[in-house]
């Protein structure tokens, strides 16, 4: 039996994995900002399977709450196979131009919280010796784009911060995992059309847990984001600057 | 505003799509219009200038084992519930032809399966519900607000917006069904089988409706038990899809015919028997995503009415004639006794048959489908709502003697001013 925490239980990416979990009796221990959506989620997780559901509430942006936040859910669950942080905000790019301090929350919310919550929990890890972290960070966090380089800014950090953080885990045999999807057609992105590249949060999830289960640290999901990805970063700047990503 | 339309594909209309993120904040919203669930049914009655979409509610409440009882939200579908509740032995009490259709939904239309003449509808096992009217909350069941629980119970989501519902599941011990499928040579025949297997809780025949004379009603029927033995592993996402509409004049008269007569002479044996999965067994079409494509650019519509069992034999040939006789052939015709309906005040079925055909739409069509109305009529039949997108007030009326107090009831809670869809304005209501 597996003990789980998802940290941003609400959003539709963890709420899957979480149901994935469920069906193997897993202990989960649920963290989030609205916790009348958790009572929810929880009631839902025991019906499918689920051994035991801890919820509890948290505001990203409260960063000295982070510690005692981690450490309650580490002792709840004494050992700790899998922690997903999955939180985050799409910001509005055009607001985020004019209103600086807008900007910095959206960068607190979607980069710093995470890394706050990361410190803490890779302690913690180390000193277990073993267990997985996974984070949902973005394509976005690739190269910077003029629709959506704040969020971008925020979610390369944390995946900069995870790449030396899984080098400095894999030492003490901590499985590190940065998630970087593209479109997913979740309620965070339901005002867009959606084509041909969207795929829907269920198929993410399978994707992450099989991902953790073989300790495989593939970020791009689904894999043929590897394949755009590749083109935009190498896409000359005299070009790049020129069209409307 | 979005364009929107449902499985038929007509009408395509220009729709508010709101998506509620839970049942609390649905009530708080005060909304108008129709609810709607994954859009399966197939004319116009989810379509509206605005629907209220369940999408985030799809989240299971709670399970009593001991009586398989399931509560859970509006939005989740029956394919989310054989999902987790098959491997745990338990599977549906009653379901559609489809997988893809919410729990709000199956109650809205009260959807029959191939069980009906031993197990009802879907509503027969549902055994209380919970509606939005207006920012008012409303529980119903058959002891408590009764009219509500039975105007709600086959109410096309014309007296609120359903939240949540508790009903039975049945215990299985195996995933997998007992099989027999006989050869009926003509509608006699086949009816003759329906009286024969009645006590088989699974049965449905598969007619071609394009032959003529002493084949008339020649048919495939198809029974089912579940089975005792075999895992309880729940079925797969469908592999295959339709990825565009197919060219209209793919489905015409000859290209049906001739796999009318290519899938009543696949099977050369009077009966064969085998075991399946339940999923090809109930869902054969939800292996094929977007299976509506085959229909062309223009949709589809079917034409699905019951006749009670006096008048059977006669009505159902006087029927099969009339379509054998405009070459509008059918791709899929499928014919089902029914056993006696429920209390619930729209409620399609009766005791007596049913007959569901498809139709690719085209000018000639509705002529044609007027004409099968006024057979039904004749023999006191009515016509399923959930695959209406044409009917007249008149033919509802007449073929619904209950839509009075239906009307009244939606008058008491003040959900006449609220929800309405196309199909509803259409019809009176």
């Amino acid at each position: 039996m597996k003990n789980i925490i998802i940290i941003g239980a609400t959003s539709a990416m963890a709420k899957e994995v979480a149901k994935l979990y469920a069906i193997d009796k897993a202990n989960l221990y649920l963290i989030a900002r609205d916790i009348s959506k958790l009572d929810t989620i929880k009631q839902d997780l025991i019906v499918r399977g689920a051994s035991t559901v801890y919820t509890a509430e948290f505001d990203a942006n409260q960063f000295d709450s982070h510690e005692t936040l981690i450490e309650q859910a580490f002792q709840t669950l004494e050992q700790v196979d899998v922690l997903l942080i999955a939180h985050g905000s799409l910001p509005n790019q055009e607001r985020c131009q004019t209103d600086c301090s807008k900007a910095i929350e959206e960068i607190n919310t979607n980069g710093i919280s995470v890394i706050s919550l990361l410190t803490h929990a890779a302690t913690k890890m180390e000193q277990q010796q073993s267990g997985n972290i996974t984070v949902i960070t973005s394509v976005a966090g690739d190269r910077g784009r003029q629709s959506n380089y704040v969020y971008g800014a925020a979610k390369g950090m944390v995946s900069i911060f995870l790449q030396g953080l899984t080098q400095r885990l894999s030492k003490s045999g901590v499985h590190v995992l940065d998630i970087k999807p593209g479109f997913v057609d979740t309620p965070m992105t339901a005002e867009f059309d959606k084509g041909a590249l969207w795929a829907k949060p269920e198929k993410v999830a399978e994707i992450i847990k099989k991902r953790i289960s073989k300790k495989n640290s593939f970020s791009y999901t689904p894999a043929f984001w590897f394949a755009i990805m590749t083109i935009i970063k190498f896409v000359p700047k005299a070009i790049f600057n020129k069209i409307s990503l | 505003m979005k364009k929107l339309t449902s499985w038929g594909k007509y009408p395509l209309i220009n729709a508010n799509i709101i998506i509620p993120t839970t049942r609390q904040h649905l009530a708080g919203l005060e909304l108008t219009g129709i609810g709607r669930g994954l859009g399966r049914s197939y004319g116009d009655s989810a379509l509206s200038e605005q629907v209220i979409v369940s999408e985030n509610l799809n989240h299971f409440i709670s399970f009593d084992e001991e009586n398989g009882l399931l509560r859970c939200e509006a939005g989740v579908s029956l394919d989310n519930i054989l999902t987790v509740f098959v491997p745990k032995g338990w599977f549906l009490s009653v379901t559609p032809g489809t997988k893809f259709v919410t729990i709000g939904g199956a109650i809205a239309s009260d959807v029959h399966g191939k069980n009906h003449h031993l197990e009802g509808s879907f509503s027969d096992h549902v055994t209380s519900l919970t509606l939005v009217i207006s920012d008012k909350e409303i529980t119903c069941s058959r002891n408590n607000n009764p009219e509500l629980f039975h105007a709600t119970c086959g109410g096309m989501g014309l007296t609120g917006i359903i939240t949540e519902a508790t009903f039975k599941l049945k215990p299985i011990k195996s995933a997998y069904i007992n099989q027999k499928i006989v050869k009926a040579k003509n509608l006699n025949t086949a009816l003759e089988l329906f009286e024969q297997y009645k006590d088989v809780t699974y049965s449905v025949a598969w007619i071609d409706c394009l032959s003529t004379g002493s084949n008339l009603g020649r048919s495939l029927l198809m029974l089912g038990e579940h089975a005792d033995k075999g895992k309880l592993k729940t079925h797969k996402d469908g592999l295959l899809n339709m990825p565009c509409d197919m060219p209209s004049f793919l489905l015409n008269k000859y290209t049906i015919q001739a796999f009318n007569s290519a899938y009543y002479n696949k099977q050369l044996k009077e009966e064969v028997n085998s075991t399946i999965h339940y999923d090809p067994f109930f869902y054969p079409l939800d292996g094929i995503n977007n299976w509506n494509r085959m229909y062309g650019g223009n949709g589809f519509t079917q034409y699905q009415f019951v006749i009670p069992k006096e008048a059977g034999k006669e009505g159902l040939t006087e029927i099969l004639e009339a379509i054998a006789e405009s070459k509008q052939g059918s791709f899929l015709a499928v014919l089902k006794v029914f056993g006696k309906g429920n209390q619930n005040l729209l409620s399609f079925p009766m005791e007596g048959y049913t007959l569901a055909l498809d139709f690719k739409l085209n000018d000639k069509l509705f002529s044609l489908l007027d004409h099968l109305d006024i057979i039904v009529r004749k023999y006191d039949g009515r016509l399923y709502l959930s695959k209406d997108v044409r009917i007249s007030e008149e033919m509802f009326k007449a073929s619904y003697p209950q839509w009075e107090a239906f009307q009244t009831l939606r008058t008491e809670y003040g959900a006449d001013e609220l929800y309405h869809s196309l199909q509803s304005k259409r019809i009176g209501l």
